[in-house]
């Protein structure tokens, strides 16, 4: 493993350089005020360009170009998408809790900005490397629902308090299969620290890497955190709380003018940070899948594969229509909750199968390989009946209206 | 088994994605002010007024006889008739609009104007971008803005025009033909002054051929 190249180290040694021409007790605090103006700077540009990315993505789906008149292609229309927002009049209704309503989109944005704070986007890269890092973006994550909810309850409308009700009842099922999907890799890897849980996967055996992806659990592991993940970000099909043909848009309904825009970038950031993490434990964090392409710069890797996932996010968004409440309900209880538990007896059995138990190298990792998928096979097979046992379609007899 | 219409949905709509960059046929949307498609030939959308010849004044068909103004449902034309008369297309005699406005604002497309209209002076024209920004000049269209050749008319509804002008000259062919019967009758009756008293049908022949078409429509 090399250790990083100029290239690689770029950033890093931007900051250090910096950091170096300041008076020696102001060191840690103008790195922490680096780091946090990088994030922010970074991930909101990021925002701007996936909203007219997804734009343009959704409508070639629906076969349509997408915004195309503001500059070359279409690509500073987030500057009028931004100046219109900026423009419009902020509205607050009469009978809102002000205070309230005035702070949630901020809360809101705050927290989403804390969780990135755990996230290596790059070899020496996190702003900061906690012990229980995974456990302080759970933590905090757990916050966007107060904030979801402050928004919902404050302005005193009922679309608004549906969404947010709404909105508690998903995001409270789908955290536990998100805790417990990333669960596996934390045993696996025997740390919270997600700095640490990267360079466990930066190791190559011959060329391909650890990641934990490669595992049966790990793959079953990541569907399911992802699914989980857009259910938490409240990202289409799972968009229940902010559902237009039934709610207009739920908990936001009373904000207009940059608030709104507010609750859009934390969405928006909300969606990165969780793909971040969901890159971090699964996919690798910044390093190569092989080990003959660790010459690109960390970096490179982890937004490659940021946008690869906010492109899937985008691409489910184009595909599949809205759940309804019982179906949401019935999918987090019934089938996320129990498949992640045995994907955490999968990635057990995987821990013990060792090379002593199921013989040498090339069959030996196969009938590994074997035996932990189809701990999670079976399982997967027997959910999916049930969940779509009584799903029957019946002709309908009505009473009163024939 | 859970997830395949998910995917088979994923499958499509990535063939929609990918396909909209190769072929136009997964990519349907026509970029309207730059690229437009060729409207139908029956399409209709704000009337305007015909002439023949190069001379918008000279040639306007309209006799200001009021039926499409009084017939406008939502009242939208104004007429304001002339004092003096000038010649029609077969030599009569006609009034002629001193004042034809129409209000773009107001007009509802509906076509009557055209359908009771017995001179075939005013049709239905295609133009639909009338928007304008002075909404109270640029709505209200002047005789001199709806005069439109025509040529202008056989391009945008060549069926309908082709009709209308052989109606025309069937017209001008009969009035002719009348007036040149009249013309020789009143030769004879001059050739010979010694029959006199019997006035014979051809009496009127100091009246010019009356256009066959007026008579038709009297929806007073």
């Amino acid at each position: 493993m090399v250790a990083g190249g100029t290239a690689d180290q770029v950033f890093v040694n931007l900051d250090h350089w910096i950091v170096g021409h300041t008076p020696g007790p102001l060191h840690a605090l103008v790195s922490i005020l680096i780091a946090v103006a990088a994030i922010i700077v970074v991930f909101a540009g990021l925002f701007a360009l996936t909203t007219v990315f997804e734009r343009k993505g959704l409508g070639r789906m629906q076969n349509r170009y997408g915004p195309n008149r503001v500059g070359p292609f279409g690509v500073l229309q987030p500057m009028a998408d931004a100046v219109k927002s900026l423009t419009k009049e902020d509205l607050v209704p009469r009978a809102a809790d002000h205070v309230v309503h005035y702070l949630a989109p901020l809360v809101l944005v705050g927290i989403v900005f804390l969780t990135y704070a755990v996230l290596p986007v790059g070899r020496n890269m996190t702003a900061v490397n906690l012990d229980a890092g995974v456990l302080f973006f759970f933590a905090v994550g757990a916050g966007t629902e107060l904030a979801i909810f402050m928004a919902g309850w404050s302005s005193h409308n009922k679309y608004s308090l549906l969404g947010a009700m709404r909105a508690i009842a998903q995001m409270i099922s789908y955290e536990i299969p998100l805790i417990l999907a990333s669960v596996p890799v934390i045993m696996t890897a025997g740390t919270l620290s997600t700095v640490a849980i990267v360079e466990q996967q930066a190791r190559y055996s011959s060329t391909l890497a650890h990641w934990y992806v490669f595992t049966p659990w790990g793959l079953a592991g990541f569907m399911l955190f992802m699914v989980a993940a857009t259910a938490e970000t409240n990202r289409s099909p799972f968009d229940l709380p902010e559902g237009e043909s039934e709610i207009i848009a739920g908990y936001f309904i009373e904000y207009s003018g940059f608030k709104f825009a507010l609750f859009f970038l934390a969405e928006y950031l909300e969606m990165f940070a969780v793909s971040g993490l969901g890159i971090t434990l699964f996919l690798g964090g910044w390093s190569a899948p092989f080990s003959f392409l660790t010459w690109i710069p960390s970096w490179i890797w982890f937004f490659g594969k940021l946008l690869t996932l906010i492109f899937a996010f985008i691409w489910v968004r184009g595909t599949v229509p809205r759940l309804r409440m019982d179906q949401l309900m019935n999918f987090a209880w019934k089938f996320m909750l129990p498949m992640t538990l045995v994907v955490i007896l999968s990635a057990g059995i995987w821990h013990f199968l060792t090379i002593d138990v199921v013989g040498p190298k090339p069959l030996g990792a196969v009938i590994r390989w074997l035996v932990c998928a189809l701990v999670i096979v079976g399982p997967f097979i027997t959910l999916a009946r049930g969940l779509e046992r009584g799903r029957r379609i019946e002709k309908r007899t009505y009473r009163f209206a024939e | 088994m859970l997830g395949e219409g998910i995917i088979q949905g994923l499958v499509e709509t990535a063939r929609n994605f990918f396909g909209s960059y190769v072929g136009k046929d997964r990519l349907t949307t026509v970029q309207y002010p730059e690229e437009r498609l060729p409207l139908p030939e029956a399409s209709r959308v704000f009337p305007f007024l015909l002439y023949d010849g190069s001379d918008a004044e000279k040639g306007l068909r309209c006799v200001a006889c009021q039926i499409c103004e009084k017939e406008c449902p939502p009242r939208c034309i104004h007429i304001e008739k002339s004092k003096d008369k000038k010649p029609d297309f077969v030599g009569k005699a006609q009034a002629y609009p001193a004042v034809f406005d129409i209000d773009v604002a107001v007009c509802m497309s509906c076509q009557i104007c055209v359908e009771v209209c017995p001179f075939d002076a005013i049709r239905m024209d295609k133009q639909f971008e009338l928007s304008t920004t002075d909404r109270f000049g640029g709505l209200l269209w002047t005789k001199e803005q709806l005069a439109k050749p025509n040529e202008y008319y056989r391009k945008i509804h060549p069926t309908e025009a082709a009709e209308t002008d052989e109606r025309r000259a069937k017209e001008l062919a009969d009035a002719q033909a009348k007036a040149a019967a009249a013309a020789a009758a009143a030769a004879a009756k001059a050739a010979q002054p010694a029959a006199t008293g019997e006035p014979s049908g051809n009496g009127a022949s100091a009246v010019p051929a009356v256009p066959p078409k007026p008579s038709k429509v009297v929806p007073q």
